[in-house]
């Protein structure tokens, strides 16, 4: 056999495993094992206490004014987070663990340092940081909350981060729903001038820096760095092909980073507080709070600040009430909105709800836009909507993306009421996988994965809708959706069926 | 009058996203445009946040003030943004249809965005879809005859956790049901005679606030009609000739996102600077 002859035998392997690690009993391993990681140390997660949540006022308590929010922290001893400089503050965010929030978890440290090269400061162009507030994604209604309760934690975020990469300038764009977000935000930032904290000699500390805010106009593709940089100079939103990064080439051409609202506003208090009391949360490589947002069939949906790596089914029934009719009558959760692929109860019973998990159950912790359906819901209307969504906000640069999610949506469509064949099924599969990774941005894979996640756990569901359709109509339906007897009623129909 | 059609040709498409422009008795290029003196200060004030050789970075705000001033995005809107932003027309034209936010055709004086995705489908934003058609008796896309509502079906507006929800001109009504919506729209037409004549002759806006859709706020940081912070649902709403028309916010009695049963965290004593580290 081809194999055998790669393959160690047992007592080999078990071998190799006592001599890396002596003090662990003997194992039998088999092809391709890795070693196992040390026992965690922290093994319960959730129950943040309210002394340890960043946003104070998430509910609204108190005001959102510069007066209320010194009271409460912000902008204290900033110059002096300043006058450390980047390396300092870069070192804190790495120390922290903090990933970013607004979907791909990309460490923020790391990547607010790929904005100071050697020989960064050589360049003579100015820097942008760029921050994403089009918080587009269904189900997140997070920066939102940020940004109407909580914006000076925003603003003094940009001054932080614009310091950590040495940007002159921060632009936030906001999506131009979001006009009562804007308003609250613009009055913080001329508060902030007014006080002296940005612009000119920001903080007393010698640096200048300036913050601007830009409306979007409804698109989603916006949210996508590139093309969120494409449309703050003034173009329609189309993605740029990467390389050249951001970093590199971005906003009119200077090196710029684009970062989430969510992961710029917790800078400050990182800085403040020490990356070791952030990273304290969580599981490693998880670390930190994050802001959840529960929509959907709960009793009292909320947006709630928790600890990372929070058992879903914790998090539903702690600060929601539980799922409408009992945990039980849970069908199925889209965890981290809805680019993210659907779960069924059996996996939701035990998922940690960071980014590392729900990998592992593949799907992702997304933007934590946890979307709960119980039993009543219709689950295949639930992801043809998605599908409905995505084709209506692909910006139809990439023919994959374009073309594909609109033969999806309609798929999705019929087989809504069960107009298909059990092959279509496959098909929809491998359309799907023809999409990934195919197109300049993500958005390819965002309308792709709520599919696969449906056919990976619902497929049953979509075959006894079939099943049902070809009864009620008396004969199962031919590909393409058409009635059985179309030809025999003389319609023309494609061959090969 | 139907339309003569000849054996080859499509159907004539009337969506309501249709992204030609044919002249109309009250959009075409004839009309003149001109921003007013207010106006014209607030796009100096765009035009200062952008480096000056990026002068067309400008087009998106500057087409959206244009927007709010006039009623809607004329294409005499467009050519004068592009002037002003020394651009090819053909440039703003494609930013004007890239973005669902520009509306190009006459609106109502209130634009009711149902939003129908996911998260507020869940919700039974169908039962609010349907009661707004019933109601007003039009589908997505058309205005009333009184030009008083123009309905449009819109994806996600990120208010999910207060779904299912309504954007109307600038203001989002959450957690709604088909019963409150009704009333919602009942209150907003019983008080449209209030706000200028037509929406999309509209050339002086109201003075800021809140569901006129001609708010500058997000420029300006002032319009009364934006709470922020603690002040969130704690509006009474407008009273206007008998009729109040409701709050921005949720109209189920709750104040944002929080849950509705009762806080489950944030009940305790706020930090401040003790918690911070000494070294700083």
């Amino acid at each position: 056999m081809f194999l055998a002859r790669h393959t160690p035998s047992g007592s080999a392997v078990a071998v190799v495993s006592r001599l890396a690690r002596p003090s662990v009993a003997i194992q039998q391993r088999g092809l391709a094992t890795s070693s196992d990681a040390p026992p965690p140390k922290k093994t319960k997660f959730g129950g943040l206490s309210d002394q340890d949540r960043i946003f104070q006022n998430l509910y609204g308590q108190l005001g959102a004014d510069l007066k209320t929010a010194k009271k409460y922290g912000d902008w204290y001893k900033t110059k002096e987070i300043l006058l450390k400089g980047h390396d300092w503050i870069i070192s804190e965010v790495k120390a922290s663990g903090l990933r970013g929030r607004g979907g791909a978890g990309f460490p923020s440290g790391m990547k607010w340092s790929f904005m100071n090269p050697p020989g960064w400061e050589k360049g003579t162009t100015p820097r942008y940081l760029v921050v994403n507030a089009d918080e587009g994604e269904p189900g997140t209604c997070k920066d939102r909350e940020i940004m109407r309760k909580d914006p000076h934690k925003l603003v003094e975020g940009c001054l932080v981060a614009g310091r950590a990469m040495n940007a002159t300038a921060a632009y936030i764009y906001i999506r131009g729903e979001f006009y009562h977000e804007a308003t609250v935000l613009q009055r913080a930032i001329q508060e902030a001038y007014a006080d002296g904290l940005i612009g000119k000699n920001a903080c007393g500390s010698g640096y200048d820096f300036d913050v601007f805010i830009h409306r979007g106009m409804g698109a989603y593709v916006c949210g996508e760095e590139t093309s969120l940089i494409e449309s703050l100079e003034g173009k329609p939103g189309k993605p740029r092909l990467k390389p050249p990064f951001p970093a590199a080439v971005g906003l009119f051409g200077c090196p710029s980073t684009v970062a989430n609202v969510e992961t710029v506003a917790v800078a400050p208090t990182i800085c403040r507080r020490g990356g070791s009391w952030f990273a304290q949360f969580g599981r490693e490589r998880n670390s930190g709070t994050k802001l959840f947002c529960i929509s959907g069939h709960v009793n009292n949906p909320c947006t709630v600040e928790e600890e990372m790596s929070i058992p879903l089914r914790e998090l539903i029934e702690k600060h929601c009430g539980g799922v409408r009719g009992g945990w039980d009558n849970l069908l199925a959760v889209i965890p981290g909105g809805s680019s993210t692929p659907i779960l069924p109860k059996n996996i939701c019973d035990d998922v940690l709800m960071d980014f590392d998990a729900l990998k592992d159950a593949q799907s992702g912790l997304g933007t934590a836009a946890v979307i709960v359906m119980d039993k009543s819901t219709d689950v295949v209307r639930a992801i043809s909507r998605l599908s409905k969504f995505y084709k209506h906000e692909s910006c139809g640069q990439c023919t994959p993306c374009r073309e594909g999610s609109k033969w999806t949506a309609q798929i999705m469509e019929r087989f809504e009421k069960g107009q298909g064949r059990e092959r279509e099924i496959d098909m929809l599969q491998e359309l799907t996988k023809q999409v990934e990774g195919h197109t300049i941005c993500a958005l390819g894979e965002a309308f792709a994965w709520p599919l696969q996640g449906l056919i990976r756990h619902f497929r049953p569901e979509l075959e006894a809708r079939m099943a049902s359709h070809a009864q009620a109509s008396g004969g199962s339906a031919l590909a393409g959706g058409w009635e059985h007897d179309a030809r025999l009623k003389g319609k023309l129909i494609a061959p090969g069926q | 009058m139907p339309v003569k059609r000849g054996i080859t040709s499509s159907a004539v498409r009337k969506s309501d996203s249709l992204n030609v422009h044919r002249d109309t008795p009250e959009n075409n290029p004839s009309i003149p445009f001109k921003f007013n003196e207010q106006n014209l200060k607030l796009v100096d004030e765009i035009l200062k946040r952008y480096p000056p050789q990026y002068r067309k970075a400008a087009v998106m705000p500057i087409l959206d003030l244009g927007q709010r001033q006039h009623g809607f995005a004329s294409i005499s809107v467009m050519n004068e943004v592009a002037r002003i932003c020394e651009m090819p027309p053909m440039r703003v034209y494609e930013v004007a249809t890239f973005y669902t936010m520009y509306n190009r055709n006459p609106m109502g004086k209130y634009h009711i965005q149902v939003c129908t995705t996911t998260p507020c489908m869940l919700c039974n934003s169908d039962s609010v879809l349907e009661a707004v058609e019933k109601h007003l008796g039009i589908k997505p896309g058309h205005t009333t005859a009184d030009g008083v509502f123009t309905v449009t079906e819109v994806e996600c507006l990120g208010a999910c956790v207060n779904a299912p929800m309504v954007q109307i001109n600038d203001d989002y009504y959450e957690d709604l049901t088909a019963e409150s919506v009704v009333q919602l729209l009942n209150a907003l037409k019983a008080t449209a005679d209030q706000m200028p004549a037509q929406a999309h002759t509209w050339d002086n806006p109201a003075p800021t606030g809140s569901t006129s859709g001609s708010g500058t706020g997000a420029l300006t940081g002032k319009d009364k009609g934006v709470k922020s912070g603690s002040a969130l649902g704690t509006a009474k709403g407008r009273k206007v000739g008998g009729v109040t028309v409701p709050p921005a916010g949720p109209m189920s009695g709750r104040d944002t996102c929080e849950n509705s049963a009762g806080l489950t965290n944030l009940t305790g004593k706020k930090w401040s600077t003790e918690v911070f580290r000494k070294d700083l």
